[in-house]
């Protein structure tokens, strides 16, 4: 091992090429041990999820089931049943596939809605940015979680579509304020104006030269921005505001413990799901974490 | 200084013009209205529009909503259909309650924050810095519902230590001490998890801040001028590290609007984010409304309250 590492040491000193953005990132994670066994937990949680449920009727485990209401674990159901008799189980897998899913969805459309408002606001800068901005600023004096919950409750026709734009009109302002910033630095660097100098686009400066050096920054702050959006979203399930109930959640399951008698001796029905949650946001934020630490020399470990 | 407050609070006052405008457009879609709820359903349809007529409901929604704001701010926020009664009258108490909590929980926030935050900066890197660090990271990344939930159910259920809902014990006469002590009771363990959680964001930067001061110049000047080592931190560190942190008190505020709505709602505790989320399911929509302008409010506050903090801690921000 000692020699290993001595041996590394001497390959770096010797190549001049400095190394890509991914095998700075894999160095990290796996120079941070936690980083690598999140990352490991992480891979194995959503491929098990996704795996299973492809096995899994959403439709038969959601029927409600009178002859098996709070079974305890054993079995004919793994992890018991809940109060309309429904395996715990099933419900779990298909509740993890399904606060994954909607976080990765709702992170991806705040991302794309958010960098490129950012990046407009901050490369036009002037007029347009202080509009831009103002009307940022206004979206985040709003009490997120009172008005989204308003909103889920008034909308006609309600479905996982619009719980996940909902939720998306109200969260993509993080994102773009720190994306304007960054180009509002980066439209005054050398390559940038150069580039304007030759002729080339607003567009296209925005998009091919200026958007590609914010890309490590979009990446961590999405990674960051996943973790946040799962415990959003079971959070609003577990109050009552988040998927209906024929689509299981994380949430959902932690919402029957909002019943005494099943928070104190049916635990079988909320602890899974608690630890899930808990295990998934620390593994995103681990690794998320790591990845800030690649983007930035500083702090790097590796 | 007051020229900063000054255009500070002109910003103010279109933040909660738009606010309310918004809250107004949302209730407006908002299914059905204060006359479905207060009307007998067996009354002739054109009696009913009439009705409509002279309380302004077919008005254009500008003159409605001038209508609703100037009822606002004279302190007519309308009737709750659910509970028959003012809407005002209703939130009174609801708000006592609210806010009574949300001090406790500051108060323990800070309680946490400020020795963690020290010792960890201080200490950087040795075990107790380590400790801290981790404790922060899983306070990051853990929900605050479940979290509450945890501590209901060890506290509240297994070692009953807590009562686990309402706000007093019933029987007790307002004013008397066992009164207060049993308020005071019931609400420590809601304000315990909330700031157990939210205490993290104020320790990591306490500590960031710590670590950052410690290697300027002025405190190598103290040092060289051979000031203890006590004075240098309580004197020279502290109090350049502290004052970013006092500046961010706007800011927990608004952090304690969403927290609120989880944890009262978890402890059966009667304030208002319980009353929110209560008339939603009940739709009473009067009183939805008024709760989120009084968050709203809130939260607009806070940040009045951190920028002008932060503008007297830190000049530099004034300019603009």
């Amino acid at each position: 091992m000692e020699s290993k590492e001595t041996k590394l040491d001497d390959t770096q000193q010797v190549t001049t090429k400095s190394p890509s953005g991914f095998s700075i990132i894999w160095r990290e994670i796996v120079r941070d041990k936690i980083a690598l066994v999140s990352l490991i937990l992480l891979v194995l949680i959503t491929g098990f999820v996704y795996g299973i449920s492809l096995f899994l009727n959403q439709e038969e485990i959601v029927t409600v089931d009178l002859f098996a209401i709070h079974e305890p674990p054993g079995e004919d159901f793994l992890l018991g049943t809940d109060y309309g008799g429904r395996d715990i189980f099933g419900q779990l897998i298909i509740g993890t596939r399904n606060s994954l899913s909607i976080g990765i969805l709702v992170t991806l459309m705040t991302g794309v809605i958010g960098v490129l408002y950012g990046l407009v606001s901050g490369y036009f800068g002037g007029t347009i940015d202080n509009i831009m901005m103002r009307i940022v600023d206004f979206f985040l004096i709003l009490p997120f979680l009172m008005v989204v919950i308003v909103f889920v409750a008034i909308v006609p026709k309600y479905s996982v579509l619009s719980f996940s734009l909902i939720m998306t009109t109200f969260l993509w302002m993080g994102i773009a304020r720190l994306i304007r910033s960054k180009a509002l630095q980066e439209k005054e660097l050398d390559y940038a104006q150069a580039s304007k100098t030759l002729g080339s686009s607003n567009l296209k400066i925005m998009l091919t030269q200026v958007l590609p050096n914010l890309s490590s920054l979009i990446i961590v702050t999405m990674t960051l921005n996943l973790a946040a959006n799962i415990g959003l979203e079971s959070g609003l399930s577990f109050l009552g505001f988040g998927f209906p109930e024929s689509t299981p959640s994380l949430g959902t399951l932690l919402s029957y413990a909002r019943n005494p008698q099943t928070l104190e001796y049916r635990w079988w029905i909320w602890v899974p799901a608690a630890i899930l949650i808990l295990v998934l946001m620390l593994s995103v934020n681990n690794v998320g974490q790591a990845l800030k630490r690649a983007t930035d020399a500083r702090q790097r470990r590796g | 200084m007051w020229k900063f407050i000054v255009r500070r609070l002109f910003i103010t006052l279109p933040q909660v013009l738009l606010l309310s405008v918004l809250i107004f457009l949302m209730a407006q879609m908002m299914p059905g209205d204060a006359l479905s709820g207060l009307i007998d359903p067996n009354i002739d349809p054109a009696a009913i529009e009439k009705q409509r007529e002279t309380l302004g409901l077919n008005n254009p929604w500008y003159i409605q909503y001038t209508d609703w704001i100037t009822g606002a701010l004279q302190g007519d926020l309308g009737q709750s259909f659910r509970y028959k009664m003012p809407v005002t009258e209703l939130v009174e108490q609801r708000l006592i309650n609210t806010f009574w909590l949300s001090v406790a929980t500051l108060i323990i926030t800070y309680i946490i924050a400020i020795p963690l935050g020290i010792t960890s900066g201080r200490y950087n890197d040795s075990w107790a810095d380590q400790l801290i660090t981790g404790y922060t990271y899983i306070g990051f990344a853990t929900p605050l519902f479940i979290f509450a939930l945890v501590m209901l159910w060890v506290f509240g259920y297994q070692l009953g230590w807590f009562p686990t809902s309402g706000s007093v014990a019933p029987g007790l006469t307002p004013g008397s001490f066992d009164y207060v002590l049993s308020k005071i009771q019931h609400l420590l363990l809601p304000a315990i998890s909330m700031a157990l959680i939210t205490t993290v964001n104020t320790v990591q930067y306490l500590r960031s801040e710590i670590i950052d001061t410690k290697q300027k110049d002025f405190i190598i000047t103290a040092r060289a001028k051979g000031a203890s080592e006590s004075r240098v931190y309580n004197r020279h560190i502290l109090r350049n590290s502290l004052l970013p942190i006092a500046a961010f008190f706007g800011f927990e505020i608004t952090g304690l609007i969403g927290g609120t709505v989880f944890v009262e709602n978890i402890f059966g505790y009667p304030g208002m984010g319980d009353l929110f989320i209560q008339s939603i399911l009940l739709r009473d929509y009067s009183v939805v409304t008024t709760v989120v302008l009084l968050f709203g409010i809130a939260s607009i506050l806070g940040a009045l309250i951190s920028d002008i903090i932060l503008s007297l801690v830190d000049p530099r921000i004034r300019i603009k």
